[in-house]
């Protein structure tokens, strides 16, 4: 651009015909996009700001009002046993659910892999679909199943062992949120066994490596970010999950978005829910951050 | 071709069977002819299912679920496509940030979304509106769809819109008859992973629905929460039945392990 504006500017006339289609090239673009840009600024960005704002305000419990400044709500959740109990709970069960997601989900995602079609297509439906149903459903599913007159406590039963009270327990917790995670493990991890080219684990049997040595040193390294990805998408939904809590873990079990919703609709006290929300929206963020810093950089230095 | 040995296949089968039974359970309980949640030991009964007709607040929040799904999806898809292009086919100022701002709400926790939503929404007075619950389900459906789409744009040969243009095709045109036809899959696709997770979602909506826009997961979260009967095994399993008539289209038209494993 620079190069033609000086010497088009005495050819006025023919300047316009050339220059039309790259201003409207320049600002198409923007146009384009500002209808949804405009959408994400309003019911993204500034809602968060909103809320953001919100958690440093006071609340008076006995008319329920709001404003002022004060960190009353961060330090209360950093110094209440109530919340640190809620965090530290929220905290355990998450890694659980995602240690027993890599266990199961990553050999069922080379198990899959490992199958021939039509039988890879049609478990990899199974294995994912339930990812599309409702959670309210799954949870729902899973106390019948766990139920006191379900087939889990019959079959306890049946063998001798009693009935178990299995419901509202921190395990049941863990079992359905398993269920609900997995899938977002095999993804990750099949996309990477997808990448490997099954050769190289021909070539390390061949030079009479054992099964084992070489899943352990040819396949593991390489699947090894799909694994990270997947544990850490599979931490993060399991730290946010809320039906799971609501609907399995009952009034006394909560976990940190159980305990958004009651400070919100039920003790109304939204400043206090708004911390809790943006200490969990940030612990989200870093870790994601983190582990994109992390992951690309690794993948930079092994490809440059 | 099966090189799995006996060890992986029971491993596997036990996976299988762990996915599957919270929705067999849930089908077979569904139609049992009792008053209590139990398997149909006598007999199969469509009783409740016909109580899940008779219920006005399930019956209407079914409508409201589809209705917003529909509008959601659609309007979402309608806002994705123009986005879509001008991040994968322009280099601007601001398109990382742009890019990064539309992916943001698969990242950000649903339940984050709902109060800030909320907070929004009581500070603009508009608690409680159908219109803009829809406005929330576009923003958390939208990068589904961006996701398909920026796929289906980038992987296309732009030489045949070239060709069209140099025959003369106003910009137009060339959309109509030339792009849009090659995104096509990447439209519907996107369309249908939008409408199923708008359908299902239960966060974010729980925070902003009002009671004549309770949706369908909200109305069965709360319904859950207090009573438990065999209705809540119909409903359960309607949705089931929906969503894989959903799920098989999905594949039909798309690919469902392109859409969930998002193999570019």
């Amino acid at each position: 651009m620079s190069a033609t504006l000086p010497d088009s500017a005495p050819a006025a006339p023919a300047a316009p015909g050339e220059e039309a289609p790259e201003r409207r090239v320049r600002s198409a673009p923007l146009f384009l996009s500002a209808p949804a840009a405009l959408l994400f600024v309003a019911l993204v960005l500034t809602p968060l700001f909103l809320t953001a704002l919100l958690s440093f305000n006071q609340f008076d419990y006995a008319t329920g009002r709001t404003g002022g400044f004060t960190l009353e709500h961060y330090l209360s959740v950093l110094t209440d046993e109530y919340y640190l109990e809620i965090f530290f709970r929220t905290f355990r069960i998450s890694a659980l659910a995602t240690a027993i997601c890599v266990v199961i989900g990553v050999p069922e995602a080379y198990i899959l892999s490992r199958m021939g079609n039509p039988w890879r297509s049609v478990f990899l439906l199974v294995i994912l679909a339930p990812l599309l149903v409702s959670v309210v459903v799954r949870a729902f599913g899973w106390s019948m199943l766990l139920g006191p007159e379900g087939p889990v406590n019959g079959a306890l039963i049946a063998l001798g062992i009693g009935r178990m009270k299995l419901l509202y327990t921190e395990g049941t917790v863990v079992v359905a949120l398993v269920h609900v995670m997995l899938p977002f493990m095999v993804i990750p991890v099949w996309t990477s066994l997808q990448k490997l080219d099954p050769a190289v684990e021909q070539a390390a049997l061949s030079f009479g490596a054992s099964r084992g040595t070489a899943i352990v040193r040819v396949v593991a390294p390489q699947i090894l970010p799909g694994i990270l990805s997947g544990s850490l998408i599979v931490f993060g939904l399991s730290a946010s999950a809320f039906a799971i809590p609501g609907l399995l873990g009952g009034r006394r079990l909560k976990m940190v978005a159980t305990v958004v919703y009651d400070q919100y609709l039920s003790d109304l006290n939204w400043p206090m829910g708004a911390a809790v929300a943006v200490i969990l929206l940030a612990a989200n963020l870093i870790i994601m951050l983190t582990y994109h810093r992390v992951v690309e950089g690794h993948y930079r230095r092994r490809l440059g | 071709m099966t090189r799995n040995g006996p060890v992986a296949l029971i491993f596997h089968a036990l996976v299988v069977i762990f996915m599957l039974a919270p929705l067999v359970i849930v089908c077979l309980v569904a139609f049992t002819p009792e008053n209590t949640l139990s398997l149909p030991t006598r007999g199969l009964s469509l009783r409740w299912f016909e109580a899940v007709f008779h219920h006005p607040d399930f019956v209407q929040s079914f409508w409201n679920s589809l209705w917003l799904a529909f509008l959601a999806a659609t309007l979402a898809v309608a806002l994705a496509v123009p986005a879509s292009l001008a991040i994968t086919r322009w280099e601007f100022p601001g398109r990382g940030f742009l890019n990064a701002l539309f992916l943001s709400p698969l990242i950000i926790p649903h339940l984050v979304l709902g109060v800030a939503m909320l907070r929004l929404f009581a500070v603009i007075g508009a608690t409680g509106s159908f219109g803009w619950l829809v406005a929330a389900h576009i923003v958390i459906v939208t990068p589904y769809v961006m996701r398909l789409l920026i796929a289906a744009i980038s992987g296309f040969d732009r030489s045949v819109e070239q060709a069209a243009f140099s025959l003369g095709a106003s910009e137009a045109t060339v959309f109509r008859r030339v792009t849009l036809p090659m995104i096509l899959p990447g439209v519907t696709g996107g369309w249908l992973i939008a409408f199923i997770n708008s359908f299902d979602e239960l966060t974010m909506s729980i925070f902003i629905t009002s009671p004549s826009t309770v949706t369908l997961p909200v109305r069965m979260y709360m319904y859950a929460t207090e009573s438990i009967d065999p209705m809540m095994a119909a409903v359960s399993a309607l949705i089931i039945g929906i969503t894989a008539v959903a799920v098989l289209l999905l594949d039909r038209v798309y690919g469902l392990d392109r859409i969930l494993v998002g193999q570019h």
